[in-house]
């Protein structure tokens, strides 16, 4: 398919800044004395018509899920259901968090529906809900684990995490004040258990575990990899990014993991927009549920209450996290019950394994699940990309794992049917047979041409008022 | 319904994938150990969008109809239909991380335009774009402290009045990097600044305080207190919100080395405490920002265009030696939060601010005339709210007016406090008799 992206252009620029099309100084004249308050604010003043403009060429200058197949590798990019985005907006969504629980009995009964259904589809004891998005769910879940760890007398330093897993577990683990021990892969891009024996020990806090891994691959050892983590004292924690990929046919606490997040944002259908907000509950078994960040909510009496779980960590985020996102999810949850959950593991598992046998990439390891790692080999898989979205189709992630080299993580989702993947199959193709000049000049499609990001880096201009003298550079 | 409504095969179509790709059925693709299948129940039935949206809305309908006088760090400002609107516009709302610039150029300046409106605001140079609220916002701004600041020092000083979230999970955020917090004592609503001096040493990183505070003041001492920490070579962190830097005093010129707190005033409605942490500081940290940053470069045409930038700081490159573990953020809030400013204009801005003040001030006044309360309970400057005293028993003053249809917080035994802005002013009349009658 071909694809133009919508491009406005004057000047040097495309959609102008707000700041070029007008500024105006207001002065600050307050009953405050002066010295409390500013003298001036300099911010743009338009007429809403010109807002509305800006904004929706902005949109149109902007690729989304309703836009097309955007199949980043570990991301999840689902289509995200109007009917949630309609229920997030009721009015009665709307309380302030210092309402006394009372008072929200309609909320918290929400939260309490969400950790349920959550502790049911990960085999897991207990939910918080607090963490609002998937790193503020590792991170609470390492909090968790040093909690349960401290309480028991045995102060351990290290968290072991697979050289291919999400850079947030190391950064996560490292917040924590842990020593993070990386764990190389086997032949068959898996743990490999001898590895494991050998960096698990009286310092292991926890093994922190995508499952499906990032290459899509089941661990398929994982009671071994368990047993080797618990006899060694430590804890295993389900990274859920991969979660997607069992919904209903395996679950996280069956396998003995003992603490995990959930990318509601991702498994659940809400809306990643643009990088936020997710939320990323985590769940616990039940000797691990007394740690869990306070408040949570209960039932009581036909209603609902919140306590502090005894030895609680405390606090993650300042209120309750992104109330609006999951009850979002509450609703996709809601919606598709057992049966919709396990078609949509089914759907995203076959548009897996049915767009890597249309691709003409090699596909090393296997089988998969809900994403493939293809190579391109002696390609440079960035330029692929880029030739990519002039396609109508979002690129994959590039090099990443690194365990395959110039990496193409696919993960088309449920959301396609056999004719869009074909089109994202086509459109693969096509830029593996391109020479690389072409490539090289690609994108032309789409809202800008090829960026220069290493010129950004070197010349940070991060606001308008860094770009004050631009048009002296531009005649220079 | 036996599958999900958003998985668009027809059985024909996944009877002719399952044959190209060689096998019978779904369930074969599933490389999933026995002993480790799930072969149960979930126990939960699908609904009809008719039917679940009716159970929905009944079930939030349980939420009782109160007029919310709260505050405390989370404000609930009208939002202009033009943010609600256009901010829901699919290309935006199903995006991702602009990972891939060329095609996400929208999201991108929108996002350097909401940087940019901080470091109008903030007067400082750099601004990322998004934290989650304010609280995780203070905590990574403590941990930058405890990285830029090269002595041994490790002690975070804290305003005794801070907002026991923002408190909780700053001790999580420091824990991990051997940092602990202590508090400083407040005088009248305000910094005891002379305590201050007393309690900044060489072993401090960081200096923080509040303007507006948890109890609605405007610190008059913060160019003293900027002072201060400069002479202990301390950062000094000020915690604000994005309204209210449209009116007071500009961050930088108070000698702020980083401004956190919450930019959700602007942009989201009253959302259970959902949050847009703001974050801006001077330029010589750049390298030790959290999160994401969008810079400006140009394509190959030579035409302006944008890019998420310094990307080495985060953790899908550092790993474990990032500034922050930081990925998904609050990107969608910040972009709804920069419509509102737009939609705002200056004159909007500052106007709203100066409402914050006025209101606060005018209710508090009312409020005082009620025979048994006293408001404010400081002699400051106040901004949205206050503190009140009641001579009888908070509690049960606060429980009375909640009967009546109003939401206020007890924060003492006599203490209620009290958030008024445009949104609920037109019930203050109904809210003063029903102080009138509690007490």
């Amino acid at each position: 398919m071909r694809y133009d992206q919508a491009r406005y252009s004057t000047d040097g620029v495309y959609e102008p800044l707000l700041s070029e099309k007008d500024e105006t100084a207001v002065e600050v004249d307050s009953e405050l004395p002066d010295d409390l308050t500013r003298d001036s604010v300099t911010l743009p003043s338009l007429s809403e018509p010109e807002l509305a403009r800006h904004y929706t060429r902005l949109s149109q200058m902007n690729y989304g899920v309703e836009t097309g197949p955007y199949p980043l590798g570990s991301c999840t990019m689902k289509y995200n259901p109007s009917f949630t985005e309609d229920v997030a907006a009721l009015p009665s969504g709307g309380v302030h968090p210092d309402r006394s629980p009372e008072s929200v009995q309609g909320t918290l009964a929400v939260l309490h529906g969400l950790q349920e259904f959550l502790a049911e589809i990960g085999g897991m004891d207990a939910v918080t809900l607090q963490p609002p998005a998937g790193a503020a769910g590792e991170f609470t879940g390492i909090l968790v684990a040093k909690a349960y760890h401290e309480a028991n007398g045995d102060e351990r330093s290290e968290v072991i995490v697979p050289a291919s897993a999400h850079g947030t577990n190391f950064a996560s683990a490292a917040m924590a004040g842990y020593e993070v021990v990386e764990l190389p892969s086997g032949d068959d891009g898996r743990v490999d258990l001898d590895a494991l024996a050998a960096a698990v020990g009286d310092e292991t806090a926890a093994l922190m575990l995508t499952n499906p891994n990032t290459l899509g691959l089941f661990e398929r050892d994982i009671v071994e990899i368990a047993e080797t983590v618990h006899d060694a004292g430590g804890l295993l924690y389900y990274d859920g990014a991969n979660l997607n990929a069992l919904l209903g046919r395996a679950r996280p606490g069956d396998m003995g993991f003992d603490i995990m997040h959930y990318n509601v944002h991702k498994t659940f259908a809400t809306p990643h927009g643009g990088g936020g907000p997710g939320a990323g509950p985590v769940g616990v078994v039940s000797d691990l549920a007394e740690y869990l960040p306070r408040p949570q909510v209960r039932e009581s009496d036909g209603g609902y209450e919140l306590f502090d779980p005894e030895r609680s960590i405390g606090k993650v985020h300042g209120y309750a996290g992104n109330w609006l996102v999951l009850l979002k999810a509450y609703a996709y949850i809601a919606r598709l019950g057992d049966a919709g959950l396990r078609d949509a593991s089914a759907k995203a598992v076959l548009n897996a394994n049915y767009l890597a046998s249309r691709i003409d990439l090699d596909v090393p390891y296997g089988p998969f699940h809900h994403e493939f790692a293809a190579t391109a080999g002696d390609r440079d898989a960035a330029e692929l990309a880029k030739g990519m979205l002039d396609h109508g189709v979002h690129p994959p992630t590039t090099k990443w794992p690194e365990l395959v080299p110039e990496a193409m993580l696919t993960e088309p989702t449920e959301v396609e049917n056999r004719s869009s993947l074909d089109d994202l199959a086509a459109a693969f193709n096509s830029v593996v047979t391109a020479d690389e000049e072409t490539l090289a000049d690609a994108p032309t499609r789409t809202a800008a041409g090829r960026i220069d990001q290493v010129g950004a880096a070197r010349n940070p201009r991060l606001s308008w008022h860094a770009l004050d003298g631009d048009d002296a550079d531009d005649t220079a | 319904m036996t599958g999900s409504p958003y998985a668009p095969h027809t059985a024909a179509e996944t009877d002719a994938m399952l044959d190209a790709v060689g096998v019978d059925s779904e369930d074969e693709l599933f490389d999933i150990p026995e002993a480790v299948t799930f072969d149960g129940s979930l126990g939960f039935d699908s609904k009809s969008e008719a039917r679940l949206r009716r159970e929905i809305e009944a079930t939030l309908a349980r939420n009782d109809d109160l007029v919310e006088f709260l505050g405390r760090g989370h404000y609930d400002h009208y939002v202009p239909s033009l943010v609600s609107d256009l901010s829901r516009r699919s290309e935006f709302l199903t995006s991702y991380t602009q990972y891939q610039p060329e095609i996400t150029q929208g999201f991108l300046q929108v996002l350097f335009e909401y940087q940019s409106f901080l470091v109008e605001l903030t007067g400082l140079p750099v601004a990322n774009c998004s934290m989650y609220d304010a609280a995780t916002a203070l905590g990574e701004a403590a941990r930058l402290a405890g990285r830029v600041r090269e002595t041994s020092g490790s002690t975070v000083l804290v305003p005794d009045h801070l907002h026991e979230g923002k408190a909780g999970v700053l001790d999580n955020y420091v824990a991990g990097a051997d940092l602990t917090v202590e508090r400083y004592p407040m005088d009248d609503g305000a910094v005891d600044v002379e305590a201050v001096e007393r309690a900044v040493g060489d072993d401090t990183v960081m200096l923080y305080a509040e303007s507006p505070t948890l109890r609605g003041v405007i610190e008059p001492s913060l160019a003293r207190l900027g002072a201060v920490a400069d002479d202990h070579d301390a950062l000094f962190c000020l915690g604000t919100d994005i309204v209210a830097l449209a009116l007071l005093e500009e961050p930088a010129a108070v000698g702020a080395d980083v401004v956190v707190g919450a930019a959700d005033a602007l942009g989201l409605p009253t959302s259970y405490g959902m949050g847009l942490g703001l974050f801006a500081t001077r330029e010589s940290f750049l390298r030790q920002v959290p999160g994401r940053l969008v810079g400006a470069s140009e394509d190959a045409a030579g035409t302006r265009a944008f890019t998420l930038t310094l990307q080495t700081r985060e953790q899908h490159i550092r790993k474990e030696r990032a500034t922050s573990n930081i990925c998904t953020n609050q990107a969608w809030v910040a972009l709804r939060t920069a419509m509102h400013v737009a939609s705002l204009g200056a004159d909007g801005m500052v106007d709203l601010a100066e409402r914050c003040v006025t209101n606060a001030r005018d209710l508090a006044e009312r409020l005082d005339e009620v025979v048994g309360v006293q408001a404010p309970v400081y002699d400051r400057h106040h901004f949205r709210e206050f503190v009140v005293h009641t001579d009888q028993p908070a509690e049960a003053v606060a429980s009375d007016i909640e009967a009546d249809g109003f939401a206020v917080h007890t924060v003492g035994e006599h203490r209620l406090q009290v958030c008024v802005t445009e949104t609920n002013e037109r019930h203050a009349d109904a809210l003063v008799a029903a102080f009138e009658e509690a007490v």
